[in-house]
């Protein structure tokens, strides 16, 4: 109860730090916020020429495969980097005044929701020129998003606290986020790889989000029980595990700065 | 008379590592070297202290003797190694004005920005905005990123922001000597106006004078013990005397 007050309390400084980081971002763009949009499509469609000719998948509607897959991890990756620094960065706000110090992760968090919201345009615009059926199970795409800001959220707390004592984690974590990327199929469809080395993908919980959005946008069905029990397993105990890393570590990270 | 500060057995214990490890190979190599030792520091060493509600408070003593420190454990900003601290009531606190300033932003954003961070509502905050601009006498500068601003108007911005509320307990540190003289005099016109409205004030500085002016009573740190507690008079005196 007493926590849930101090954090509406602090909502407006919540929301006022995400306002800050689109005003900062696009300062001086002249296309601004549209970058949110534009910046999917182009790196979609150099991504879809040189795979396209590279290797010959045999991928229906490649570029929105690509994109589809791409969204959501371009989400975990930005949300899970940017908050990896900001409490650290925020050093001089945590030092002088009292504020809860699990809004910075979410704060970075949220903001990185708010540009997926945006790249979400791209795919709707990719869907109607490559002539993809708009169903009613397109309605569903904020489930798997929902489940990948819950376990973002929790990834962030944990790699926020960790990097106050160890600043390293952030060159290593760089190298993790190239290794998850092909780790996922993204730009390869599951059956390039053999089914041994599937298995083991299958424990990756972006590969469950990642294909929980391509069938509701792109495969027109809508993943059954067991898949979204799973999605939720990997999400909350993201997010348990976070909260719980955070809170024991939260009162020494002022003694690391 | 309530309380608005209880300080009972409060020690801050510092590590204070001759080079700073923050690399994981470092912990690594030291762990296993057994090098991972650090001097401890003690900054502040079983203080009690308490602070009346509605009381102007000076804390004084040398550079480093744990002044900040314990502003820093009232305001919850340090959770103290061993000891308990009460706080009754909202505190703004004025450690360093201008913490949380996006210099990038402009004055006008930044009120809302620093606003918040003290925890204020939307709401509140567009009701007070107009006497907040008032209060800094910026009225043109209003919509210019602040990292055009100069130091003092830096500092007017910032405390326009923290005094605009009537906080229960106000924490100044060290912060009246910034801004010009008319500003100065400003601000303790203001802090003045909050104490007659009954805000308990904890004031650090170096200005005796200062401390003399505003302050009921007066607590003497050195080396993170409490050496005296008294009358600003007696206190201060006795502090110059020695001191020199």
């Amino acid at each position: 109860m007493k926590y849930f007050q101090t954090f509406l309390r602090y909502k407006y400084l919540l929301l006022n730090l995400i306002n800050r980081d689109i005003k900062v971002k696009y300062r001086r763009s002249v296309l601004g916020i549209l970058w949110s949009v534009l910046n999917p499509l182009l790196m979609m469609a150099v991504i879809a020429t040189v795979f396209s000719h590279i290797f010959k998948f045999q991928i229906e509607n490649f570029h929105l495969y690509y994109l589809t897959g791409a969204v959501i991890y371009n989400f975990i990756s930005e949300a899970t980097s940017t908050s990896m620094m900001s409490v650290f960065s925020s050093a001089a706000l945590i030092k002088k005044v009292y504020i809860p110090k699990y809004i910075f992760p979410l704060e970075k968090c949220l903001f990185a929701f708010v540009n997926l919201l945006f790249s979400l345009v791209a795919v709707a615009i990719v869907m109607l020129i490559s002539g993809v059926r708009f169903t009613f199970t397109a309605l569903l795409f904020p489930v798997p998003i929902i489940y990948a800001l819950i376990f973002s959220i929790g990834m962030s707390l944990i790699l926020s606290a960790l990097t106050v004592f160890f600043r390293d984690i952030v060159h290593i974590y760089g190298v993790f986020l190239t290794a998850w990327m092909y780790a996922t199929p993204i730009i390869y469809p599951m059956e390039a790889v053999s089914e041994r080395i599937q298995t083991v993908m299958k424990l990756n919980p972006m590969y469950y989000y990642v294909q929980y959005f391509r069938d509701v946008v792109l495969y027109n069905t809508v993943p059954g029980i067991r898949w979204n029990l799973i999605c939720l397993a990997f999400s909350f105990s993201m997010l348990i595990i976070g909260v719980l890393v955070f809170k024991a570590k939260q009162d020494k990270f002022v003694l690391y700065m | 008379m309530s309380n608005a500060v209880e300080i009972s057995g409060v020690s801050m214990r510092f590590n204070m590592a001759k080079e700073k490890v923050d690399s994981i190979k470092e912990y690594l190599i030291k762990f296993f070297t057994h090098k991972l030792f650090f001097d401890e520091f003690m900054a502040l060493n079983d203080i009690n202290l308490t602070i009346e509600a509605g009381e102007v408070f000076g804390l004084i003593g040398l550079n480093g003797c744990g002044k900040s420190t314990l502003l820093k454990i009232i305001s919850g900003i340090y959770k103290p190694s061993t000891g308990s601290v009460k706080v009754t009531g909202t505190i703004a606190p004025l450690i360093e004005l201008g913490a949380g300033f996006d210099m990038d932003l402009t004055a006008r954003e930044n009120i809302y920005l620093n606003g918040s961070v003290l925890g204020y509502s939307k709401e509140y905050i567009d009701n007070k905005f107009d006497e907040i601009v008032d209060f800094t006498e910026l009225h043109q500068f209003i919509d210019v990123p602040m990292k055009n601003f100069s130091s003092g108007m830096v500092a007017r911005v910032g405390f326009a922001i923290a005094t605009v509320t009537k906080p229960d307990i106000l924490i100044v540190d060290e912060i009246l000597s910034v801004g010009d003289f008319l500003f100065q005099e400003k601000c303790e016109k203001r802090i003045s106006d909050l104490m007659s409205g009954g805000t308990t004030v904890i004031i650090v500085s170096h200005s005796i004078d200062q401390i003399k002016r505003l302050c009921d009573r007066v607590a003497w740190i050195e080396k993170g013990k409490i050496k005296m507690i008294g009358e600003t008079e007696e206190v201060c005196n006795l502090y110059t005397q020695t001191s020199n």
